[in-house]
């Protein structure tokens, strides 16, 4: 038995130290690994009705996969263009509200985790007691807000600040704001914890040694708190490509989200193995592309965990 | 190096909200002084020196560095460097990184830096130690780096917060040494904070005795050690005994106390009182341990204390005999070992002698805590 697993029964006994290996493996394999290898399996199998489904059609194809390139077979495209699109649109997306919210939360996290006193405590209440209020409400909550005659539009219109209604919805602002709004707690959380533990007399020393206020943050806040932000801007970026309701609601009626298509492979078309495929290149995308950013900013696995 | 800027503390009064943390100080530190400010944690002896830094604003008064009003001059535009207390290095830069963090902010290229931290290094005795990290140095090293990066900005005035505290006690007292010698090289103004009087006895050119929020005494070590203004200034400065009393005579600089337990006794009324103790006020007595010797029994008048002796030690270079004084507090009395068989008193009364100008006057206050 290796050291720690050892450690970890003299600690916790072995009933205790049984039941919790024995959650913990079922949540992992239970219901993270096992369900995701049938959705791995779905993805190379083609879309048969049930009493085909054994029979001798249903063999591994990389079927699914070639309809997000190319499209339908026969068709009048040499690339499936609508769902690439959609597919380096969402990412893109992602990308930006995952930027746009760490520009939004990195002073509130910096203000909250270096200032002291009470207030904080509220400030921290304030941020997540909106949270109790379900995603959907608050979807449709940003929709009265940027919608045609909703609270913004009535008061530039009233201003004068617009002469007719912004479409704030087919421009994709509400979504975007919608989609930062989701997530800002994942944001400031993760840099909160760490910039708390940031000792004060730091940011005091670099600007006693001369250091404007921006140079203290490049030079001695930020490099502290990139474990935070990492943390921070992985969870954000991987909801926001994953999100569905905020699109859903928000988006405007041209722009789909690629979750999307994959909802209308698994309910509008019925076909299981289309939207699992679409799913696993969403995933495995995502899953690439945050390890490449992390390895170009130097950051190791183990301080997402910070 | 820069040839000694002052710095000068006018009537400066720093409150925060109704507490008063520092009471119209007044301080003139000359360029290229060792100056110390001493006091119990809570004296707002750190408060002066964040409001010279910058850090605080003076609610009333002015800070001047070489005759220059501080007023709405930030730290990073002011031309002091501060050490912190916990040394506030930063933890992911390199060590050369670290002491060269003025220059970087200046925009020196990193050939220049380097070359300036390597000379910094060989300065503090750390030759070749700029590529770690802080945290792969020990106490004392991370100390000495703290000292090289602020002397880096080339400030005229250095200040340190009890920057020794966090070492242990003979690494102190070698930095002790090493501090002032780095300042007798650089000849810069150093401001120094401290609660420990040997810290501030060891170095200082002049040291200024703090009690909540009041300056009591400001002097050079001996004067203060040997002829303090307050109560608060000689028990807090070095070990000493205390007698209370009324005046019941002056004679020109000395005074004759009449004490409950010790009868009448005679001491030097100390420079600052002298004129200001009149007869009849409340006043009290300082001898230091060393000052007392033991007299042949039986010997009476006004320099002669007779005690019980409650228990003695042996500390080396002196015997420490312990009697009963007034009010429960005891006498400590040190006779130094000249190497002589030395008698145990333990349970005697005993007979101590002390000369009259060893031994200070001053207006009856309040006493540092043990």
């Amino acid at each position: 038995m290796p050291r720690f697993l050892k450690e970890f029964f003299n600690r916790n006994g072995t009933g205790m130290g049984l039941a919790i290996l024995g959650l913990v493996i079922f949540w992992t394999i239970g219901l993270i690994i096992l369900p995701q290898l049938s959705m791995l399996d779905f993805s190379f199998r083609p879309n048969l009705p049930p009493p085909e489904i054994g029979g001798p059609k249903d063999v591994y194809t990389l079927e699914n996969y070639k309809y997000l390139i190319y499209g339908p077979e026969g068709g009048s495209q040499d690339y499936n263009a609508v769902d690439l699109r959609v597919f380096f649109r969402t990412l893109v997306a992602a990308v930006c509200v995952t930027i746009f919210n760490l520009i939004l939360c990195y002073p509130i996290a910096y203000y909250l985790g270096q200032s002291k006193g009470s207030h904080i405590r509220i400030f921290a209440i304030m941020l997540i007691i909106p949270y109790w209020i379900n995603e959907i409400l608050r979807a449709f909550a940003l929709r009265i807000i940027f919608g045609e005659t909703g609270v913004l539009n009535t008061l530039f219109v009233g201003l004068g600040v617009f002469d007719t209604p912004f479409d704030f919805i087919r421009n994709d602002i509400a979504l975007y704001a919608g989609l930062g709004y989701a997530y800002i707690l994942l944001m400031i959380f993760p840099m909160y914890n760490v910039i708390e533990s940031l000792d004060g007399n730091q940011i005091e020393a670099a600007r006693d040694l001369g250091a404007p206020w921006w140079r203290i943050h490049w030079r001695v806040v930020i490099p502290y708190a990139k474990p935070g932000i990492s943390s921070g801007c992985t969870m954000v970026f991987m909801l926001s490509a994953g999100a569905l309701a905020a699109p859903q609601i928000l988006g405007g009626p041209s722009s789909l989200w690629f979750t999307q298509l994959i909802y209308q492979q698994f309910n509008d078309n019925n076909d299981w193995p289309q939207g699992a495929a679409y799913a696993i290149v969403l995933l495995v995308t995502c899953i690439l592309f945050v390890l490449a950013v992390m390895r170009l900013f130097k950051v190791n696995m183990g301080d997402i965990g910070k | 190096m820069s040839a000694g800027v002052g710095v000068d503390l006018e009537n400066l009064w720093i409150r925060f909200g109704d507490f008063v943390a520092v009471r119209d100080a007044n301080v003139n530190i000359n360029g290229g002084d060792f100056f110390s400010f001493l006091g119990p944690s809570g004296c707002g002896k750190t408060t002066i020196l964040r409001a010279v830094s910058g850090f605080l604003d003076p609610s009333e008064g002015k800070v001047l560095i070489g005759g220059n009003d501080m007023r709405g001059i930030g730290p990073n535009k002011r031309p002091t460097a501060l050490i912190f207390q916990n040394l506030a290095l930063f933890p992911l830069m390199k060590v050369w990184e670290n002491i060269t963090f003025s220059m970087e902010i200046k925009g020196a290229s990193a050939k220049e830096r380097r070359k300036r931290a390597d000379e910094l290094l060989d300065m503090i005795a750390l030759p070749g130690q700029g590529d770690k990290l802080p945290s792969e140095l020990s106490g004392g090293q991370r100390q000495r780096v703290a000292i090289a990066r602020a002397l880096c900005a080339e400030p005229d005035v250095l200040l340190l917060d009890e920057p020794l505290s966090a070492l242990d006690l003979k690494l102190r007292q070698h930095m002790r040494t090493e501090l002032r010698e780095i300042q007798q090289r650089v000849g810069i103004t150093f401001i120094y904070i401290t609660h420990d009087q040997g810290e501030a006895l060891t170095m200082s050119d002049n040291i200024a005795v703090m009690r909540a929020g009041v300056i009591d005494q400001i002097a050079d070590g001996k004067t203060i050690y040997n002829d303090p203004n307050t109560a608060f200034a000689a028990s807090f400065v070095g070990e000493n005994n205390v007698f209370r009393g009324k005046i019941k005579q002056v004679m020109g600089n000395e005074a004759m106390i009449a004490t409950n337990r010790s009868g009448d006794l005679v001491a030097r009324i100390s420079t600052a009182n002298q004129g200001k103790l009149k007869e009849g006020d409340d006043a009290m007595m300082f001898i230091r341990p060393e000052a007392f010797a033991i007299a042949p029994d039986g010997a009476t008048g006004d320099h002669f204390v007779t005690a019980r002796v409650n228990h003695e030690e042996f500390e080396g270079n002196v015997f420490n005999i312990f009697t009963e004084g007034e009010g429960g507090k005891e006498i400590k009395v040190s006779i130094p070992n000249h190497g002589q068989s030395f008698q145990d008193h333990t349970g005697q009364n005993i007979t101590l002698e002390y000369e009259a100008q060893n031994a200070v006057l001053v207006p009856a206050g309040e006493l540092a805590a043990e």
